[in-house]
């Protein structure tokens, strides 16, 4: 008979290269402490990212406490107030989404995506994440030290982040500095894994163009991060050499608090560029995984083949290419040479065609599916209506002249609060209800997920959209308190404090999330084998949750793409990336077909 | 199909926000309606993208909810429905960019006719610079810079001299006539933002950049501070005055060059020393104050911190408020001062005589006012003494009733509130961070045990202050 599915033959590439050779650890420390297993690791990565994350989600909760409620916590001044923005910022995009998409998702899941029994450099994928482990703990100590933590925003633009005026410059950011490069290290050793064994170990059979397209999304923000992350590492390193050494590759000529600074013909504008040659890939590095994995899980969900995988491949590459032309949108209004600003508001606004594409080719996913709707696809969906509605709202701030008027206003809180923001963290929601049965072998209940998704979904609107119009009034970010102005009325200060109990609300919507992954631990409905009825190959392991090597005795082979949900013709509604075409069970007369 | 509800209710919701929101861009005040404009074009693209990308999904999932007798369509691409989804986005964004480059291509080009200010920021505060007869602007650089020139002039660059100087936070600007703003930096990054200009810059150290506009409405704006600089960022604030060019003549005529700042007679201590009789029936002979008649000690304090409130005192920007029962007590003294000139002199005499060690009345917790005190220190100095560059007048050898007193006056915009107290309105914002009576009465505890103690013991002075 003829292969059934898009991609299916029943050609079987021949073993080219031996296997890797395991050691398999037998004592607790090495199973669970050092160890060299991608899957422990990525547990390690995944709880430590969700307990600093949790630090940044209660610095969140003060700054809301002194915005809704001015003049009411006295433990907020405008010193902790600086602190708390600065401290969430980093923690977020860096400590909690880069590590926990990366070193969390990505060790999960590209061994096992791809076939492979582990990463190619397990040793190096442990020293990744201990070295992870020791910039998270210099971090946290930057808010033991005198002085405190640094208050000079997330963005750390000297030379303020380093001059008298702003908290924390006399440990505060050098701890700050010195985490991120440990950070930037650790990472390498982990991308640097990721990138070779997508590229090296994958499968028999299993091309390119059949790996699932969280593994691409993942690959891809890697490449991202390898090229981005150096910048900021000299960066880094060059502000510690201007605070430490007295060089002056960021300080100008300058007085600070009106005594001479002594530094003398540094460019602010300098670190900024290097800051964003780096920012701005980042916003992708968090971005493209999210991308991916939605598009698994909606598959799944929606027991439908992705539509148009190729496009959607494609549109990963080029928007990784893209990410690196366009850093000076963050900077249309930085004193740099304006002209530049034609420059970069064109190639913004290009990047958004192959990133609508994206968003059309999910809604068509949907469209003529036979749509499940279990919590991680209803995350999925949240995922959707959050993105469209930050990359619109970035078409905005995109856009040069119309940045003009938003930039440094909430409008810009509210877009990237949206787009980097909720829709990752609604993506790694829909991926941890989803993999929950893989990686522990029980289910999440599914109330407590349900309730967690409507708050959070809901919740997170309240407080986000209402920021663009803010935004639009003129309020400047960043303030401690508003004052008395002539354009910022009395209403922003009820909106303000309706948004902060929106947010408290949220917070702890998210600690029943917590309960439920802890309790869900020992007494969840046990899973089974594949309870999606996914087709991809972490699914098809011998054991679960699968055992260190990830496969039996036999490595699978791949026959098809990932994606042959409701192939016309077979029995069942999924045929796994492992079932050669003529072990397909072909359809009887009365089995279900497609409308 | 709850979620497919919710969908379209938020969808709905989103839109009806949009129309009845209270919160929308201010009233524009400048040329750049077409900024105004190319944000219109760009709400009616991306709405209708949301509207209709949000409701076909809510649509997919109530028309494709699972149904175990049905299977899903089976199309791995349709190469002609992607091919026409890429034309369309392109012709969207093509229609929201071109207009975006045409108003920017404005944006960078300054008209031939505009003429020039100098914007400066530092920490926290903003100040300005006109060109003066020579129409240009004289050469600064930050060496330059000290208590005496703060603008970092080049003394010896002719063209400087007959710069006029703006040390208050409020610009004046003549309305429709083009005005480049050179924007400048003393220390750290700042942004120059008015809402109802639209346009803004941040304002760099180690260079100039720069934007213009044309005011085109007669009013009051408020400045504020766009970029974080520090802890004093959100009280960062100052006004643009937009009025009729005779109006706008007549300001700038009145405000002092370069020139005349250099050369300013030295102040004549005798002379105020003579003026000072008056004062001393309050204030004691010398300058140590008096509690019962409500008068601070003055002896040693800072002669521009001394002339600057004798000047508040004059004008009324300071002791008109009707809650500032002292404050009136003190305005008619001041307004028997004749001249600038004569503040000088008064002032160049109470900064010369003998600060005394002064007692402490209130009881406090000095050791949690050590950690308020942080933020104070700022523009205070750690010491308290005073930083004129961050216009923080000196705190030390002032008895803490007087302290308790003004600090709580800010606090409830009894002092600072008056729109001629150019300094005293950032002092209001930073005074709401001491939450409470309690909190003052720390602070203040702190506060007397700093500073200079001639004569007198320094133990209580030996408490940590690197906090």
């Amino acid at each position: 008979m003829a292969s059934l599915g898009h991609d299916a033959t029943s050609y079987a590439p021949p073993l080219e290269m031996e296997e890797m050779e395991l050691a398999h650890p037998k004592t607790f420390i090495g199973k669970y402490i050092w160890s060299q297993d991608a899957k422990v690791i990525a547990i390690q990565y995944g709880i430590t990212a969700t307990a600093i994350g949790m630090v940044a989600l209660v610095l969140s909760i003060m700054i809301r406490l002194q915005l809704g409620f001015p003049e009411t916590f006295s433990f907020m001044d405008p010193s902790s107030y600086l602190q708390s923005v600065s401290m969430h910022g980093m923690i977020m995009v860096v400590y909690l989404l880069t590590a926990l998409f990366l070193g969390g998702f990505g060790n999960y899941l590209i061994p096992l995506m791809c076939g492979a029994r582990d990463m190619v450099f397990p040793y190096l994928n442990m020293l990744s994440f201990w070295m992870y482990l020791l910039a998270v703990l210099v971090l946290v100590a930057s808010f033991f030290v005198p002085g405190g933590p640094t208050g000079a925003g997330w963005t750390l633009y000297p030379p303020q982040a380093i001059s008298p005026g702003t908290p924390g410059i006399d440990g505060g950011i050098i701890l700050m500095l010195v985490s991120l490069a440990l950070f930037i290290i650790g990472f390498t050793m982990g991308g640097l894994n990721y990138i070779v064994t997508v590229l090296q170990a994958r499968t028999r059979g299993m091309t390119l163009m059949r790996l699932p397209l969280s593994i691409w999304g993942i690959f891809m923000a890697t490449v991202l991060a390898m090229l981005a992350f150096p910048a900021l590492l000299v960066a880094a390193l060059m502000m510690l050499m201007d605070l430490l050494l007295g060089t002056s590759f960021f300080m100008p000529t300058m007085v600070s608090l009106g005594e001479q600074a002594g530094y003398d013909g540094g460019s602010p504008l300098l670190f900024q560029h290097l800051f964003w040659f780096f920012g701005h890939p980042e916003v992708y590095i968090v971005a493209l995984p999210a991308f991916g994995i939605v598009s698994d899980v909606l598959a799944t969900h929606a027991r439908r083949n992705i539509f148009g995988y190729r496009m959607m491949v494609w549109a990963l590459v080029a928007i990784g290419g893209l990410s690196f032309i366009v850093w000076a949108h963050h900077m249309y209004v930085s004193g740099m040479n304006p002209y530049f600003g034609f420059l970069f508001a064109t190639t913004t606004l290009i990047i958004a065609v192959p990133t609508a594409l994206k968003v059309y080719n999910w809604v068509l996913t949907l469209w003529h599916g036979n749509i499940q709707l279990t919590v991680p696809m209803l995350f999925c969906i949240g995922f959707i209506f959050t993105f469209v509605n930050g990359g619109l709202s970035g078409l905005f701030l995109g856009n040069v002249t119309v940045d003009l008027p938003l930039s440094d206003t909430y409008f810009v809180v509210g877009h990237f609060h949206m787009v980097m923001a909720v829709a990752p963290i609604m993506v790694i929601f829909a991926a941890i209800y989803h993999w929950y049965p893989l990686i522990t072998g029980r289910m999440l209940d599914n109330t407590l997920g349900k309730i967690h998704f409507w708050v959070t979904l809901l919740g997170t609107y309240a407080i986000y959209y209402p920021m663009h119009y803010m935004g639009f009034a003129g309020v400047p970010r960043r303030y401690y308190a508003y004052g008395e102005t002539g354009f910022i009325s009395d209403s922003v200060a009820t909106l303000n404090s309706f948004i902060s109990i929106a947010a408290i609300v949220v917070a702890l919507a998210q600690l029943l999330f917590i309960y439920n992954i802890v309790v869900s631990r020992t007494r969840g409905e046990k899973a089974g084998r594949n309870p999606w009825n996914a087709t991809t190959l972490e699914w098809q392991t011998e054991h679960v949750p699968p055992h260190h090597g990830n496969f039996g005795p036999e490595l699978p082979i791949v026959y098809r793409w990932p994606y042959d949900y409701a192939v016309p013709g077979a029995k069942h509604d999924f045929i796994p990336q492992n079932v050669p075409p003529e072990d397909v069970e072909p359809a009887s007369a009365d089995d279900p077909k497609a409308d | 199909m709850a979620i497919a509800l919710a969908v379209i209710l938020l969808v709905l919701g989103t839109v009806l926000f949009h129309f009845l929101s209270p919160w929308h861009l201010t009233p524009l005040a400048s040329n750049w309606g077409d900024v105004d404009t190319t944000i219109q074009i760009t709400f009616i693209v991306t709405g209708a993208v949301f509207v209709a990308v949000n409701l076909f999904m809510a649509y997919a999932i109530i028309r494709f909810r699972y149904n175990k007798n049905r299977r899903s369509r089976y199309d791995p691409e349709n190469k002609k429905l992607e091919i026409w989804l890429t034309a369309l986005t392109t012709v969207g964004i093509a229609v929201l960019l071109a207009p975006g480059l045409v108003v920017w291509g404005a944006f960078v080009t300054v008209p031939e006719d505009a003429h020039e200010v100098e914007v400066v920021g530092q920490q926290w505060h903003w100040s300005f610079r006109f060109p003066g007869q020579d129409g240009q602007l004289g050469a600064v650089h930050a060496t330059f810079i000290d208590d005496d020139n703060a603008y970092g002039l080049n003394p010896d660059d002719p063209r400087a001299q007959d710069d006029l100087l703006v040390q208050s936070p409020v610009l004046v600007l003549p309305v429709d006539r083009p005005v480049k703003l050179r924007l400048r930096s003393r220390d750290v990054l700042h942004n120059f933002q008015v809402a109802n200009f639209r346009a803004k810059m941040d304002v760099v150290p180690g260079q100039a950049s720069y934007m213009w506009l044309t005011p085109t409405v007669v009013g009051d704006y408020d400045i504020v501070c766009a970029e974080l600089c520090g802890i004093a960022h959100f009280a960062m604030r100052g006004m643009v005055r937009v009025v009729e060019q005779e109006e706008f003549d007549e300001w700038l005529a009145s405000q002092p060059t370069f020139g005349d700042l250099l050369a300013r007679e030295p102040a004549d201590t005798a002379a105020g020393a003579a003026q000072y009789a008056v004062c001393s029936a309050c204030h004691g002979p010398e300058g140590q104050g008096d509690e019962n008649a409500n008068a601070p000690q003055i002896a040693g304090m800072s002669a521009w911190a001394v002339e600057r409130q004798l000047h508040n005192f004059r004008t009324g920007a300071r002791g008109s408020h009707e809650n500032d029962t002292y404050g009136q007590q003190m305005r008619p003294f001041a307004t028997m001062l004749a001249d600038d000139a004569a503040i000088r002199n008064i002032a160049a005499h109470i900064e010369s005589l003998p600060e005394r060690r002064v007692a402490p009345t209130i009881d406090g917790d000095a050791e949690r006012g050590r950690r308020l005190y942080r933020t104070c220190a700022n523009c205070h100095g750690q010491d308290g003494q005073g930083i004129q560059a961050t216009n923080g007048p000196p705190l030390s050898g002032i008895q803490d009733w007087y302290l308790a007193t003004q600090i709580e006056n800010f606090r409830q915009g009894i002092r600072g509130r008056h729109p001629q107290d150019l300094y005293g309105n950032q002092m209001v914002d930073m005074a709401k961070m001491l939450m409470n009576e309690a909190a003052v009465r720390d602070v203040v505890a702190y506060i007397g045990t700093l500073g200079t103690t001639i004569g007198t013991d320094t133990a209580t002075t030996q408490l940590q202050r690197d906090d």
